[in-house]
């Protein structure tokens, strides 16, 4: 008996009606969904004076960003097969950028403009410690994440930067201003990166290339894939977006603390997770990072709303790490 | 006969070991190349330098009909129609088939955007008429994991077949393969013959390359230990001299 004739039963099952189709298709984005709903109606019943008031979701769409910008490009990273964990020490060089050419220009445009290049050269330096030396991504970015922090604290000799000038030009407005007085400009913003990254990721050769290093580097390199060339990409990707989430954070406080992006790195690595993308590169989407960031987002404001302390939030995310990628793993396992 | 492919003193070395050692090859028009060898003989690395992914030792040269190959890379080997169906078939198991069958050359409309639409239009003209899929449950969406091993040497099959190759390089197609997807493969094979191309035929299997090759070539440890026309020799002989390849590395013709 050859081996097919084994598989075959197997890819049987595989094959059902189109409606099965669908939702095998959507299988992860509709259970992302559900979640969604499930932690809500749960925090509805915990706490119902906070969850039925709309100050709770102006904060979450004020504050979720902060991780949930990176989330969407760090997804790209995933389904590459890599992985980065400097993205919180990025958000803090790129504001290192801002200080400096703040600070002996005067200029608030400047500063913006050299912070989003200093995420850019992160980027592309742990892309290319990847792959030009052939580092594995997790050592490369634990190790670039210290040396970036590090650059940091010993420029700023560890004083933080008031943010307060950039209240009097455009860019605040633009930035981290209040939509009709009420939405936040970083949620708007959260939304273009994802739909600009969801474009590149599902519509453009790039993201095909993407889905294709992550799944089966070999073949795809034998097709003439330049998958080297994909990663550094997505990675730069993530260095850039880092470093203009750092600025949101820090115009949106109106202070620059040198510690920018502590305490990021939980929530923005649960949500591409919590979000469907596999731990094993090949699939993931947006859609599953862009929901599953507002769960966590909820998830910290329930926790204290439910009256528990603070102390749990490590817990509970470390959790949802642990569990969402176990669930994929075997539900993977299970679908083959 | 002219030649598509000619390769002259070619060797690779990775580190200290010498994968090939002075090869000459070639692969006439129109004509099916058996390439025989065991494991470890150096087919696989011929193959890759042929594609463009690994480059020659200096001191070697390949020449497309006629004209000699500079600056040879993967991109290139495809632009000129070199096609290879690879044993481990080449495929991305988590995407779908018409991501499959636009691997790495995707069609796209201006500044690289996907032409989702055109791609799965040709994926299912390819479905219906090269890869023979009738059954409903298969679309264009289907991941390729689902497929049977036939199935999935169809689609490796197919790509090579819409990008119109001048050479096919099968790289072991009948690995794991049922008795009727192996006679399919080896139709496949007729088929190229037939319309007018040219393939190299790797296998370990000489029942399966005897009966489609023009022209067989026994590599052993990196070098050409032999060759000859198939009208010279009966699968017998041919057999019994493999036996002597690997007791001598020499094959007497």
């Amino acid at each position: 008996m050859s081996s097919d004739e084994i598989a075959r039963p197997l890819s049987k099952t595989a094959r059902r009606g189109p409606t099965s189709r669908f939702l095998r298709k959507y299988a992860l984005q509709l259970g992302i969904v559900a979640v969604a709903l499930i932690v809500w109606v749960l925090f509805l019943i915990g706490a119902p004076r906070t969850f039925l008031s709309k100050e709770i979701y102006v904060s979450f769409m004020s504050t979720t960003p902060y991780f949930a910008l990176i989330a969407i490009p760090l997804t790209l990273v995933i389904i590459t097969g890599e992985i980065d964990l400097s993205f919180a020490s990025v958000m803090s060089f790129g504001m290192v950028g801002y200080d400096v050419v703040f600070v002996a220009t005067g200029s608030v445009w400047l500063g913006f403009f050299a912070c989003l290049v200093c995420g850019l050269i992160a980027g592309l330096v742990n892309g290319m410690i990847v792959v030009k030396f052939g580092v594995p991504s997790l050592v490369a970015t634990i190790g670039t994440w210290y040396l970036w922090r590090g650059v940091v604290l010993v420029i700023t000799n560890g004083t933080g930067l008031g943010m307060t000038a950039t209240t009097t030009t455009a860019l605040h407005d633009i930035v981290v201003g209040r939509v009709f007085g009420l939405i936040p400009m970083q949620f708007f913003w959260t939304i273009g990166v994802g739909a600009i990254i969801w474009f590149f990721l599902n519509r453009h050769r790039f993201g095909a290339h993407v889905y294709l290093t992550g799944d089966n580097i070999e073949s795809a390199r034998l097709m003439g894939v330049n998958v080297g060339r994909v990663k550094i990409l997505a990675f730069t990707i993530v260095g850039l977006v880092a470093a203009f989430a750092g600025f949101v954070v820090s115009a949106e406080l109106l202070f620059y603390w040198p510690t920018l992006g502590d305490g990021y790195q939980l929530t923005t690595i649960a949500s591409v997770f919590l979000g469907g993308t596999s731990v094993f590169g090949g699939t993931g989407t947006i859609f599953g990072t862009f929901v599953a960031s507002f769960i966590i987002g909820a998830i910290n404001a329930g926790i204290v709303a439910s009256g528990l302390t603070n102390f749990w939030t490590q817990l509970i995310y470390g959790l949802i790490i642990v569990a969402s990628v176990s669930i994929q793993t075997l539900l993977g396992r299970k679908l083959t | 006969m002219g030649y598509v492919l000619q390769m002259k003193n070619i060797s690779k070395t990775f580190g200290e070991v010498a994968a090939l050692h002075d090869v000459n090859f070639e692969v006439g028009d129109n004509e099916i190349v058996g390439l025989l060898g065991d494991n470890g003989a150096g087919k696989s690395t011929l193959v890759k330098i042929i594609t463009g992914y690994h480059q020659p030792d200096t001191g070697g040269e390949v020449l497309w009909k006629g004209a000699p190959l500079e600056h040879f890379s993967v991109a290139r080997a495809h632009a000129i129609g070199i096609e290879v169906v690879y044993q481990e078939r080449a495929l991305a198991d988590k995407q779908s088939l018409w991501r499959n069958i636009f691997m790495g050359r995707e069609l796209t409309t201006a500044g690289g955007k996907l032409d989702v639409k055109r791609m799965r239009a040709e994926t299912l003209k390819l479905m219906h008429s090269a890869m023979g899929f009738t059954s409903s449950a298969i679309t264009t969406e289907s991941t390729v994991k689902t497929f049977s091993g036939g199935e999935r040497q169809g689609v490796a099959i197919t790509r090579a077949l819409y990008f119109r190759a001048e050479l096919v390089i099968l790289d072991e197609p009948t690995m794991g393969l049922s008795i009727s997807e192996t006679r399919k493969a080896l139709d496949f094979v007729r088929s190229i013959k037939a319309a007018g191309k040219s393939a190299i035929f790797i296998d370990h299997n000489i029942f399966h390359v005897y009966p489609v090759a023009d022209r067989i070539v026994v590599l052993d440890r990196g070098t050409i230990a032999g060759q000859f026309m198939k009208n010279e020799l009966t699968l017998q002989e041919l057999t019994d001299r493999l036996y002597d390849v690997a007791k001598t590395g020499n094959l007497k013709t």
